[in-house]
């Protein structure tokens, strides 16, 4: 059935467009495109030398209602962790991936109680690694994989991100650039998260409140 | 959903009369408008975005037919499956199948348009499936029975109270004296009751923003996580999108960002922009198992290549309502189906006929705000008039229009006579107009001075002024 129903859409394409069987300078033009991947117009904001540009992300995500701190190593995080619980009054729990990069850390000198595993719900901290950010706009980049199970990212309430300064971009392009490197062209893990700032709605009266269904707070870790 | 584009005069004449809805509608111009120009104005690049963005969805609809084949290739090679729908009906068929197969019992849904072209909760629901909406307006919305008011801001025609009196109505097994006069409040309450039902979805439905050809990526673009948590969480993933909503390439995509949201809410980005390609994988801990794309037609193809096409690039931002003084009066529901404001003028003929929506076209001031700011750059009041043309072609319009139209063009075309008849005409009506210059009411312009008065004429004929002003020669310039 759907065969044939894509067989009369695409009729309808073709002619409304033009196609010819051969139809070689078409062709040609979207091979060089999906080849390409030609970048459109940057803004020059976010084209800064690295120490601006983190600059800026910082100044973007928290104009976005995120928290960031920058700390000196890996090693850092779980005091950084247990002191932000602490001066909320929160339980001093976390769930987390997988991630190499956080594998060596070592909660034990906190009071911090560590869960690994993807979110059932009931969380309400967690922890993951970003694979990117983009000053232009003060977003995080994560991918989802066995390290960095998406639902960390979305269902707890408090969600912490570790990001290396060495991998915030200028641009969502550059990140984009990166995925092809890590992924091969034209291969995506199955999700790739923008992040921008905690989770909000202006649905009743367009008045804006953090929290929706999402992270009512993101915390941004930059290491070194 | 019922159309009522046929009865668009008396749909407006109950909203300018509805209180409550005119109270929720100052939030329009006061929630977007400044955000918007604020955001436009940050970005010195965001002109040149707006050229970018324009140009990547006119190449894309020049070469849709391979555009598709490619995206379609690209789901496959990653697990999904796509399917094409030639109409509302048929796309829900398909549904119908995933959701049978799936042996389906709840729907969790994040905000999508194309659902309700389809009107998919009402066919779920007659067919023992729960449709549960996850985007809060749209919650809100589904309690009271109804259909968004406005395309990314679906409940913006009802007041905070109304939504506190619907929340104490349905949500009986909380404390009835509990306090929701806060807005946050409200909100609380609503992510406690839908955190729930996310994971006990048999399926999870989400429109798109971008369907990625490059890579076969669906992308959804919100601000409360309820999308991603949709199609994260329920076990089977069905994307409800339509053909113009393909685009080549991630920079392209990355382009098309950068306009959408300064355009719809005046953010930079908007929180969650999450791009999704094909089902969970074998070492994943979480995500669907199964990913279908329904791809729909519903009368699109058939605006290619006209004097329509230019519509197919809307990306439903949600800009020309927003500035629209129409849409500020009478509100989305008075448009009569999925689509309000300008871009729903354009759109809604094209897609259930101008013989029901004709009406539509004709509630425009030509103010050409819509225009002005849509991203995409959409000549939304030229097609308004191809709109009115093809009504009055096809002798959709009402009789006294139509011989109203008949004498003006009898005069048009007969100049001297013309200038002869307004030269009468002018004097009297001035005389008419007395001292204040004002003329209370008019033969045959009743529709106009019941509600406000003409300004009377100077006495004199343009051609007259314009001759007396030193062009002796009568008005050939």
């Amino acid at each position: 059935m759907s065969g044939s129903t894509r067989d009369a859409v695409m009729g309808r394409i073709r002619r409304a467009v033009g196609a010819t069987p051969d139809d070689k300078e078409r062709r040609e033009a979207v091979a060089a495109r999906l080849a390409g991947s030609p970048k459109g117009v940057i803004p020059q904001r976010g084209q800064l030398a690295s120490a601006e540009r983190l600059a800026l992300f910082v100044d973007m995500a928290r104009k976005a209602d995120a928290t960031v701190v920058e700390i000196p190593d890996y090693a850092a995080i779980p005091e950084e962790i247990a002191n932000y619980l602490r001066e909320r009054n929160l339980p001093a729990e976390i769930k987390m991936g997988d991630d190499p990069r956080l594998a060596g850390i070592d909660f034990s000198e906190t009071a911090l109680s560590v869960v690994k595993g993807p979110s059932d719900g009931d969380d309400l901290s967690s922890l993951s690694h970003a694979e990117g950010a983009i000053a232009e706009s003060g977003t995080l980049m994560l991918t989802s994989g066995p390290d960095n199970p998406t639902s960390l990212n979305f269902l707890p309430e408090y969600h912490f991100v570790v990001l290396k300064a060495e991998d915030v971009a200028g641009d969502m392009e550059t990140l984009f650039a990166g995925l092809r490197e890590r992924f091969g062209k034209g291969t995506m893990p199955r999700s790739v998260n923008f992040v921008t700032g905690p989770s909000r709605s202006a649905d009743i009266e367009q008045t804006l409140l953090l929290g929706a269904h999402g992270p009512r707070r993101l915390h941004i870790l930059v290491i070194g | 959903m019922q159309i009522t584009s046929q009865t668009f005069k008396a749909n407006t004449v109950k909203a300018l009369a509805d209180v409550d809805l005119q109270r929720a509608l100052r939030h329009v111009e006061k929630g977007f408008i400044g955000k918007r120009q604020k955001a436009a104005d940050a970005l010195p690049e965001f002109e040149a975005l707006r050229d970018s963005a324009m140009a990547i969805k006119q190449h894309t609809l020049k070469h849709l037919d391979l555009y598709i084949d490619a995206y379609v290739e690209k789901v496959e090679a990653s697990g999904g499956k796509v399917h094409f729908a030639e109409d509302a009906d048929h796309a829900r068929r398909i549904f119908l199948d995933i959701a049978r197969r799936r042996k389906a019992k709840t729907v969790t849904k994040g905000k999508t348009m194309i659902s309700e072209e389809i009107g998919l909760n009402k066919f779920l629901e007659e067919n023992g499936i729960t449709p549960v909406e996850t985007d809060l307006g749209e919650y809100i919305i589904q309690l009271r029975d109804e259909h968004p008011s406005h395309i990314i801001a679906p409940a913006v025609h009802i007041n905070r109270d109304q939504v506190e009196a619907d929340f104490r109505k349905f949500h009986v097994d909380l404390d009835p004296e509990r306090d929701l006069t806060k807005p946050e409040t409200l909100l609380s309450e609503a992510r406690q009751i839908l955190r729930r039902k996310y994971g006990e979805a048999d399926i999870g439905v989400t429109g798109a923003n971008f369907l990625i050809a490059e890579t076969g990526t669906s992308v959804i673009v919100t601000n409360e996580g309820n999308g991603d948590l949709t199609q994260l969480l329920g076990k089977c993933h069905v994307v409800l999108a339509s053909l113009e909503k393909i685009v080549p390439t991630l920079e392209d995509t990355a382009q098309i960002l950068r306009v959408l949201a300064r355009s719809a809410t005046g953010q930079e980005m908007s929180v969650y922009t999450t791009l999704s390609t094909g089902p969970k994988r074998a070492e994943d801990q979480d995500g669907p198992e199964e990913y279908h794309v329904i791809l729909l037609d519903n009368g699109r193809s058939n605006m290619l290549g006209t004097e329509f096409e230019d519509m197919l690039r809307c990306i439903r931002c949600g800009a020309c309502m927003n500035h629209c003084p129409v849409y500020h009066a009478v509100g989305g529901h008075s448009y009569g189906w999925v689509y309000p404001g300008p871009m729903g003028a354009v759109l809604t003929p094209s897609l259930i006929g101008v013989d029901k929506a004709g009406h539509l076209p004709n509630a425009s001031t030509f103010c050409g705000r819509c225009e002005a700011v849509c991203p995409m750059r959409i000549p939304l009041p030229k097609m308004m008039r191809h709109w009115r043309e093809k009504e009055f072609e096809s002798h959709l319009q009402p009789t006294a229009a139509r011989f109203g139209l008949g004498v003006w063009a009898f005069f048009a075309r007969r100049p001297k006579l013309y200038r002869s008849a307004v030269s009468f005409a002018m004097p009297a009506l001035k005389l008419l107009g007395g001292r204040k210059r004002r003329l209370r009411s008019l033969p045959l312009a009743g529709g106009w001075t019941k509600w406000r008065d003409l300004p009377a004429p100077e006495g004199r004929t343009f051609m007259q002024a314009y001759a007396q002003s030193g062009h002796s020669d009568g008005g050939r310039p």
